[in-house]
């Protein structure tokens, strides 16, 4: 095929980053920022490229899958795995999303970073940043592009380490720059809570190895009908253990506890791990294992149950948080639920749309908090006090509270508006490209699952109201911290990328618009039970304008609009002024304040489950390891056994055997010299005698010869 | 003139006597009797020279006999001198006096 | 012949009578007689070996010159009795037993090589006296010309030598 030239430049999306990360870390402290910046960034954009051409090879050929091998990894007796990758559109649309957002999130982070290692104090670990990102990429990308569970696991993990590295950059401070173990905590919470997840993800492989023999995706899916009819029960176990790997990695309940502590990382972290990638590496698995979840409807109701719960708790969570970053957090959950929930109800395009343009308007709207706090910073420092140079070490001046912000409109317009666009989309207002998602999701929702799609009616009334509370609170109002007052627009390299996004959030409907459905046709190449169930509706849902439900879609809009008003009423219309409590609070009282725990879920995990293994932890450091290993084997049995062993060295073998035979020669030596001695007696006579005695014996030796 | 004697006979004298003297050196204590015994040995090498050179018709043996007998004159020379030195210096001829080597 | 096998016992037993008489005599002087008679029956014992130049020489050299120097010096100091008994009394039964060791031995020793290459004396070979001489001459002047030549300087060395060791220092003693 003349396209297979193309294909083989797959390896390349994992080689590329990588290349990047080891020119980073060789040459990283001899070069300046820039250089450091542009080469992880064009790392970054080239496998965009490739992403590109790999996408341009598969729309000439028609769409089929492309299989290119690489290598030989695991072959042991009849199991063989090698390193595959597989072109199709799932996984290049992955590709694109991952390493477009992505790009743009590097050139971001240039910005961002030059002034977070000058905020923080250590100039030397900018390189390390990069580093790590494009150590992401190459993961992510191994993940998206592998011919098997274990490549996809390969990648899985990866990004689950770099999330971790990454989470706890700045491992030795929290997140207002005071020397603390918050930040490494909350990376360790992230990798624990993975961990967790990970088990599932390997319980599923595992029972798939030993009823399916391969781990291939092409072997999987093509056995999978035959497995499901002579062991039902093997598909629904394999399906509900990916779910806990879900859970994991893309934070539905109950594994979620760790993304809201992810935001101890720097924001390019938040926006390209937390909120476009890592966390979509769930719905994506659930994607591809279609074939899989079709075949076992009641695993996949539980999918959309988990999903639809999640985004409803998550939501209302994030109505009561005050960091700006917390409530986009939770917002994300909360998202992440819409796409699990869809890919339960088997809308596997509908998912895959959605998180398409959640990458970009989440991209869009952590990195705007980004530069918010950024402006914040600056501000803060620019304050008359601040110039005396005392740095942060009196005052905890904490910049993404939003109890500090307000009317930063004024200072950082750019910023204002591409949030507001951000906000606009994920609320999902006409003709943001929020709302075709959205609207996609709830029409199938509401045409199958009624519970679901009540579930998720209520958890997008609370995401828009949730944005438009933002909104009101940083950019409305008056400044209710002087920092506020003196805040700063950030520099074009941050402000760029975040009108790329805007404009990408603003267009990115056209992918599915319902008549012409681009997507759905792009992705029925790998994806071929798209959910049509038609036939089974009635009433107004049955309604189709060219794909466009107008009962669903007017009642969406008009949740968003009823939601966005009384958030304005609560906020908008008269602003928060300084030291002014949240109003919510007066409305629903004790509710509020379960809100604002966020129900408590960390405290109950941690009384629960984690101070056991604390405990167990402790008992082992102390007990185990120093009282018994240290303490009593090392000191008072070995020491005291090689004491004694000395001493029984020294005492009777050095001193009575080998000083003996020392003293003893020297002895026999002496007596024997004091015999001999009276040989010399002086008497000529003797002497003459003892000259005889010679004579006859050398006489008697001749003889005898 | 000749005779008959085997050679085995003399050559047994000339053993008696070497050993004689080597007997005589060992027992007795005075220098002088010692000296007299070291001339018994002499003479039986060289009664045992002459019969072997008798035995195998060379010449050679009273040669090394006659010159056996010049230095054993000249030895003797030198040695009775040596012991009157000795006797003036310690009023003795009994070796066993002289043992001042005794270590 | 038995005449002559008689006289060389009588011969033997003189030589060995006096030897034991050298070995057991008290007197110094009674010693050096012995010793003149052991001289003297070894140079019959030469001339029956047909070496009469040898003889004389041992009656003239030995006989003659040493054994009168032995009793000169003898006569110089005094030869007295010594005292029985000596210092080392185990040393008697040693020699006595190494002696006999060393005479078997050397017999021994001695006859082996007679045994290898046994020629009795032929009874047809006439010694001529002269004859002997002339050889033991021509030798001693031909091949053996510088042992003879040594041997002089030997002997020069010797008198030189016996003057030096009883010279007496001036005023040392009269």
């Amino acid at each position: 095929m003349e396209n297979s030239g193309l294909f083989s430049l797959v390896p390349l999306i994992v080689f590329l980053p990588v290349l990047g990360l080891l020119t980073n870390i060789i040459f990283g402290q001899k070069l300046n920022e820039k250089a450091i910046g542009i080469i992880a960034s064009t790392a970054s954009g080239l496998v965009f490229v490739v992403s590109l051409l790999l996408g341009y090879g598969l729309l000439a050929s028609g769409g089929h899958e492309q299989l290119v091998p690489l290598a030989d990894w695991i072959q042991i007796g009849n199991l063989s795995i090698p390193w595959q990758f597989r072109v199709d559109t799932l996984s290049v649309t992955m590709m694109l999303v991952v390493s477009g957002v992505g790009t743009l999130i590097h050139i971001y982070a240039i910005g961002y970073m030059h002034e977070d290692v000058r905020f923080k104090n250590d100039t030397k670990r900018y390189a390390r940043f990069f580093v790590f990102m494009n150590l992401f990429i190459a993961m992510m990308m191994i993940l998206v592009s592998g011919d098997s569970y274990l490549m996809l696991f390969v990648g899985w993990e990866g990004v689950g380490l770099c999330s971790f590295l990454l989470i706890g950059f700045w491992y030795e401070m929290d997140t207002l720059a005071r020397p603390s173990w918050a930040n490494s905590n909350a990376a360790k919470k992230a990798f624990i809570a993975n961990r967790i997840g990970d088990f599932g993800f390997l319980l599923a492989a595992f029972t798939m190895f030993w009823y399916f023999g391969s781990l291939q995706f092409g072997e999987v899916f093509a056995s999978a009908e035959a497995i499901a009819a002579s062991q039902p029960g093997v598909i629904m176990a394999i399906t509900l253990f990916m779910l806990i790997g879900v859970t994991g990695k893309s934070a539905q309940i109950p594994l979620f506890v760790w993304l809201p502590d992810a935001m101890a990382g720097p924001t390019p972290v938040s926006a390209l791990i937390h909120a476009a990638t890592m966390v979509t590496a769930g719905v994506y698995l659930v994607a591809r294992s279609w074939s899989l979840f079709n075949l076992v409807p009641e695993a996949q109701y539980i999918v959309a149950l988990v999903g639809a719960f999640t985004a409803l708790f998550s939501a209302t969570i994030a109505v009561g948080q005050y960091d700006i970053k917390k409530v986009l957090a939770y917002s994300t959950i909360s998202q992440l639920g819409f796409m699990v929930a869809a890919v339960g109800m088997g809308a596997y395009v509908a998912c895959m749309f959605h998180l398409v343009v959640h990458a970009f308007f989440k991209a869009l709207l952590f990195l705007s908090a980004g530069s918010v706090i950024l402006g914040m910073e600056r501000g803060h420092h620019h304050l008359p006090h601040h110039a005396s140079g005392d740095g942060h070490s009196e005052e905890v001046f904490d910049p993404g509270d939003m109890r500090n912000m307000g009317g930063l409109r004024k200072q950082m317009p750019v910023t204002f508006w591409v949030y507001m666009i951000g906000a606009l989309a994920l609320a999902g207002i006409f003709p943001f490209a929020g709302f075709w998602s959205k609207d996609e999701i709830l029409l199938d929702a509401a045409r199958n699952h009624t519970l679901i799609y009540i579930l998720l009616a209520l958890a997008a009334f609370l995401t828009a109201f949730y944005m438009g509370r933002q909104i009101w609170m940083v950019f409305f109002g008056k400044a209710r911290h002087e920092a506020a007052d003196h805040a700063e627009e950030s520099p074009k390299v941050i402000t760029v990328p975040l009108m790329v996004l805007a404009g990408l959030s603003i267009l990115g409907g056209a992918l599915n618009l319902p008549y012409l459905e681009n997507l759905g046709h792009w992705l029925e190449h790998s994806i071929e039970a798209v959910v049509e169930h038609g036939a089974e509706i009635q009433g107004y849902l049955a309604i189709s304008w060219g794909g466009l439900n107008p009962v669903v879609a007017l009642i969406s809009t008009l949740v968003a609009l009823v939601a966005i008003f009384l958030s304005w009423l609560l906020y908008g219309r008269r602003t928060l002024a300084k030291g002014e409590d949240d109003p919510l609070r007066k409305l629903l009282g004790p509710i509020y304040k379960v809100f604002e725990n966020k129900y408590w879920v960390d405290e109950i995990y941690n009384a629960v489950f984690v101070n056991r293994f604390v405990d167990l932890a402790g008992f082992l450091a102390e007990k185990v390891d120093w009282d018994f290993w240290h303490d009593w084997l090392h000191d008072s049995v070995i020491a005291r056994f090689f004491r004694w062993f000395t001493k029984f060295l020294a005492n009777p073998i050095d001193l009575g055997i080998i000083d003996a035979i020392s003293n003893g020669l020297a002895n026999i030596t002496q007596r024997s010299s004091n015999a001999l001695r009276k040989v010399q007696n002086g008497f000529v006579r003797s002497y003459a005698l003892s000259v005889l005695m010679g004579m006859v014996l050398i006489l008697g030796y001749l003889l005898l010869k | 003139m000749e005779g008959t004697i085997p050679l085995t006979y003399y050559i047994i004298i000339s053993a008696i006597l070497f050993s004689m003297g080597a007997l005589g050196v060992l027992i007795r204590r005075n220098a002088l009797i010692i000296f007299m015994s070291i001339e018994l040995m002499l003479n039986g090498a060289n009664l045992a020279f002459v019969a072997f050179a008798r035995n195998y018709h060379v010449i050679t043996g009273q040669i090394f006999v006659f010159f056996v007998m010049t230095v054993a004159a000249a030895e003797v020379a030198v040695g009775l001198a040596l012991i009157v030195a000795i006797f003036r210096s310690k009023n003795s001829i009994d070796v066993d006096q002289m043992s001042s080597l005794k270590g | 012949m038995d005449s002559m096998l008689i006289f060389f016992i009588v011969l033997a037993l003189a030589a060995v009578a006096s030897a034991v008489g050298l070995l057991v005599s008290r007197s110094a002087v009674y010693a050096a007689l012995y010793l003149v008679i052991n001289f003297a029956s070894v140079a019959v014992f030469y001339l029956m070996l047909g070496a009469p130049f040898i003889a004389l020489v041992q009656i003239t050299v030995y006989a003659g010159a040493i054994m009168v120097l032995f009793l000169f010096v003898i006569m110089l100091l005094g030869a007295e009795k010594l005292p029985k008994g000596g210092s080392l009394p185990w040393q008697r039964p040693l020699a006595i037993g190494l002696s006999a060791v060393l005479f078997f031995e050397a017999g021994y020793l001695l006859l082996q090589k007679v045994q290898s290459s046994a020629v009795l004396l032929q009874p047809e070979a006439q010694i001529n006296t002269m004859d002997a001489i002339r050889e033991l001459g021509i030798n001693l002047f031909s091949i053996y010309l510088l042992p003879f030549e040594v041997t002089s300087i030997l002997l020069l060395v010797a008198m030189v030598g016996a003057i030096i060791l009883t010279k007496q220092e001036k005023g040392a003693k009269e």
